[in-house]
């Protein structure tokens, strides 16, 4: 049969966060709080067969120029209480969150991912991430002391402690004999000593081997010591390389690393995010995919933008008129906190001459710099054009499929539900019906335990 | 002196109170303990019932003889969007979380059960407990000795530190005003900043700047509810919580008890807020009272030993309860937490038979009056602390 020959497509639903993806004033876009909204997301994402539904994280209101963010949804629910309550109302979608090695402890972590797993039966994953800034730590007991080197070494290390405490249990110790009186089969199940650099704990894991035995773990790292950590310990990697020359740069070198750990290439899935955006033809898509992106960059978000590069209060500046010719302050950054991206910014005086370079070779405002420098559609085009275009990408292994993020929530995953997973489906690259029960299942991944 | 309405709850854990529940012929299988289903069954069972509310148990340590433990308020969330009217309760130690987790976390089964959740706070004494965290050394003691100077001085310590984490936690769910997310797309604000709150509460064990990254839940403020066995706990759960469960085993206890908690209530400042006083017992529930008796002597033999309790232990007929629970609120108790004793027997005997025998004699409800916890034990919507008061 052909249809087997092709590589299946895994695709899952990226609960819009709190940046400028989600166009809050189209009268379209519902609540981000609201448990209401979830559920809707998880059910149009579960009609339509998707691996999972996926939530980031912010610990803590992000901030710039010293006052809360007020320009993108702000305000989030707690990640393990929303997919709990998503398993009530769905049956077999994956349930995915990421939780940081910082501001948490292994056992409780391992704890609420084996009882997500119970819960859900079999549908759990951990985006597993690292923070360290002070600022967030202002939230939390432990605050954000920990030096930005020690930091893997803290997250491999809380990640290795949760893995044995869910390898603590092999499956095989509940006896439950009700006439004898044995509930276990062993005198001590889920015994664990774990005695490290940063954690020196011991006892016994309360929760018995979960349906999954570990949850699905996913890595996002990037660096050579985090695609190194990808490719020893992830099942799958939560990429930022969307676009195909550099996917398929990413993919080949992440499934390379592999063999030295002793593990099977199909084992570690590649997901990058994704935005798209439909229409009727290409033509409409393009047109709409520009009215989107102006209504993502305002004037005011194309002047917070470019001061989470210059780090300077630019609000003085005029979004429509040229960029700035003072240089960006090279100072310790003050200026945006509780952003990722501020963190991963490279260079900001080379960053700020490119910016420079292009706004005088285009004739660019402000606003229209950052509208095309931020250009966040992956896809766009009418649902034919963007089914062949995933299709073409995952069969030229730029990624295993695609982790999507709608910029309506939360029907805005409807369309591409719709219109888009017929065409795949035709194609004989995704599923028309979940096989098995588990995420694991899903995503072909081996279960841990007996 | 008449008895108004008399509230209860439900005390969910594992197949029941007694340790060799899990052993009778109607227990599900060990394996469906750890399941969704049954806790969801048990829920629902209780909502059947019209109960106030259900708590569920929990625990970080595997102990001596007990059963493992899922994480409580992931089997709250879990439930709760497949109930409507019930109270859920999971229970989260004070000791060994972060404030500013449990907080979103009350929040969010807040907005997933729609109003309906609570928050049961509990220290954690134990070293072993302490041990699968490694944040702090506790001293090995036994329950004996927390009655010498050394357990108390522990005790007031843990009892403090709960204090600041309600504290933070409260500060937390009030730390959005109602109406902070304002989508005005004119000035291009998602949020009103003015109504967004950093709570600086600065403590011995932690500080927290927030505000939280929830906004305030539907019921503003969740229901905090605390058991108490002595005066350090009176006084926590006087100055912290919305219910105090107590565990008076005689009747005459109960006024003793009552009086304590207002006075450490009026101590704290809180003499003109709700705090209901909640009896517990452990029950165990026939219509003949000797088959009652004879299922928990036969559960004590399965397990070895009479099973004790920190909660009067009750095995009798429903109507015998009933006169007691009567009895019990006349003297001063708001209502009852039970503790079935084995599940689904002694929850069902609750719904099925304690129920209506309150309901006949005009002290329990005949159907939910209200969509929320609060509503239902006859709390209003509470104003937020950081709001602006608004002029008379």
């Amino acid at each position: 049969m052909p249809a087997n020959r092709l590589k299946q497509i895994h695709l899952a639903a990226h609960f819009p966060g709190v940046n400028n993806t989600t166009v809050w004033s189209d009268p379209r876009s519902g609540s981000h709080i609201e448990f209401d909204s979830f559920r809707r997301f998880a059910q149009i994402a579960e009609r339509a067969k998707f691996d999972f539904l996926f939530l980031a994280e912010g610990l803590r209101l992000r901030e710039q120029n010293g006052l809360i963010y007020d320009l993108d949804v702000v305000g989030r629910p707690d990640t393990f209480t929303v997919l709990a309550a998503l398993a009530a109302v769905t049956e077999r979608l994956g349930l995915a969150g990421t939780i940081n090695s910082t501001f948490n402890e292994p056992y409780e972590v391992a704890r609420q991912f084996a009882t997500l797993d119970h819960l859900s039966e079999g549908r759990a994953a951990w985006n597993v991430v690292t923070s360290w800034d002070a600022f967030t730590g202002e939230n939390f007991r432990r605050g954000g002391y920990l030096p930005q080197d020690q930091r893997y070494e803290r997250a491999r290390s809380f990640l290795h402690a949760t893995r044995t405490l869910f390898d603590s249990w092999h499956g095989d110790e509940i006896e439950g004999d009700k006439a004898s009186g044995a509930f276990f089969a062993e005198p001590k199940p889920g015994a664990f000593s774990i005695h490290d650099a940063f954690f020196d704990i011991e006892g016994q894991f309360n929760v018995p081997r979960s349906p999954q035995g570990r949850p699905v773990i996913f890595q996002a790292g990037d660096s050579d010591a985090g695609r190194d950590f990808a490719a020893a310990e992830a099942d799958a990697i939560f990429s930022r390389h969307g676009t195909k020359d550099a996917g398929q740069a990413f993919y080949a070198d992440v499934k390379a690393r592999m063999a030295k750990f002793g593990r099977d290439r199909d084992q570690l899935k590649v997901l990058p995010a994704a935005t798209f955006i439909l229409a009727d033809t290409d033509a409409e898509a393009h047109e709409l995919a520009d009215l989107v992106r102006h209504q993502q960059v305002s004037g005011q978000t194309a002047i917070r933008f470019l001061e989470q590069v210059w780090n300077r209060d630019l609000s003085g500046y005029d979004p429509d008129g040229p960029l700035p010719e003072i240089d960006p302050d090279l100072g310790e950054h003050t200026i945006a906190r509780g952003r990722a991206s501020v963190r991963m910014n490279r260079d900001p005086l080379a960053v700020a001459n490119e910016y420079r370079a292009l706004a005088e070779a285009k004739g660019y405002s402000v606003r229209e710099l950052i509208v095309n420098v931020t250009s966040r559609q992956n896809f766009i085009g009418s649902p034919r054009t963007i089914a062949e275009t995933i299709n073409e990408y995952v069969q030229a292994d730029a990624s295993d499929g695609f982790i999507l993020v709608p910029h309506i929530t939360p029907d805005g995953l409807a369309e591409f539900a719709d219109k888009v997973v017929p065409l795949l489906q035709e194609k004989g690259v995704f599923r028309t019906e979940y096989e098995g029960t588990t995420l694991r299942e899903h995503l072909g991944l081996r279960r841990f335990g007996s | 002196m008449s008895v108004r309405q008399i509230h209860l709850a439900a005390a969910l854990d594992g197949a029941g109170w007694h340790p060799a529940a899990w052993r009778e012929p109607e227990a599900v299988s060990a394996i469906e303990l750890f399941g969704p289903r049954y806790w969801l069954d048990q829920v629902r069972r209780a909502e059947s019932g019209l109960l106030d509310f259900v708590t569920i148990e929990d625990g970080f340590p595997l102990e001596p003889g007990a059963l493992p433990r899922l994480d409580a308020s992931l089997i709250a969330a879990r439930v709760a969007p497949l109930t409507s009217h019930i109270g859920i309760v999971p229970t989260i130690t004070t000791t060994h979380t972060e404030p500013f987790h449990v907080s979103k976390t009350i929040a969010t089964l807040d907005y997933a059960s729609t109003g309906r959740a609570g928050w049961r706070v509990q220290v954690g004494a134990r070293a072993a407990e302490a041990a699968l965290f490694g944040r702090r050394e506790l001293p090995r003691l036994s329950i004996e000795d927390l009655g010498t100077p050394e357990g108390q001085a522990l005790i007031g310590e843990l009892f403090d530190e709960a204090a600041d984490h309600v504290e933070v936690v409260r500060r937390l769910w009030d730390s959005w005003e109602d109406g902070a997310e304002i989508r005005d797309a004119a000035t291009g604000r998602f949020v009103d900043r003015e109504k967004l709150h950093y709570i600086d509460f600065s403590g011995s064990r932690f500080s927290v700047r927030g505000p939280s990254i929830t906004p305030r839940s539907p019921q503003g403020q969740p229901l905090v509810v605390a058991l108490a066995h002595q005066s350090i706990p009176y006084a926590f759960a006087a100055r912290s919580a919305d219910v105090a469960l107590v565990t008076p085993h005689d009747v005459d206890a109960i006024a003793g008890i009552v009086a304590e908690i207002r006075a450490a209530q009026a101590e704290a400042g809180r003499a003109d807020e709700r705090l209901l006083i909640f009896g517990e017992f452990v029950v165990f529930l026939d219509e003949n009272p000797a088959e009652a008796i004879a299922r928990k002597e036969r559960l004590d033999e399965a397990a070895g030993a009479p099973y004790r309790s920190d909660a009067p232990v009750f095995a009798g007929s429903p109507g015998a309860l009933a006169d007691q629970l009567e009895a019990w609120a006349e003297a001063g108790l708001d209502g009852f937490r039970l503790r079935p004793g084995s599940v689904p027997h002694d929850l069902d005997a609750v719904t099925r038979q304690l129920v209506p025998q309150l309901q006949a004699r005009g002290l329990f409800r005949r159907e939910y009056e209200a969509d929320t916890l609060r509503g239902l034990l006859g709390f209003e919507r509470p104003a937020n602390r950081y709001a602006p008061a608004i002029a008379a």
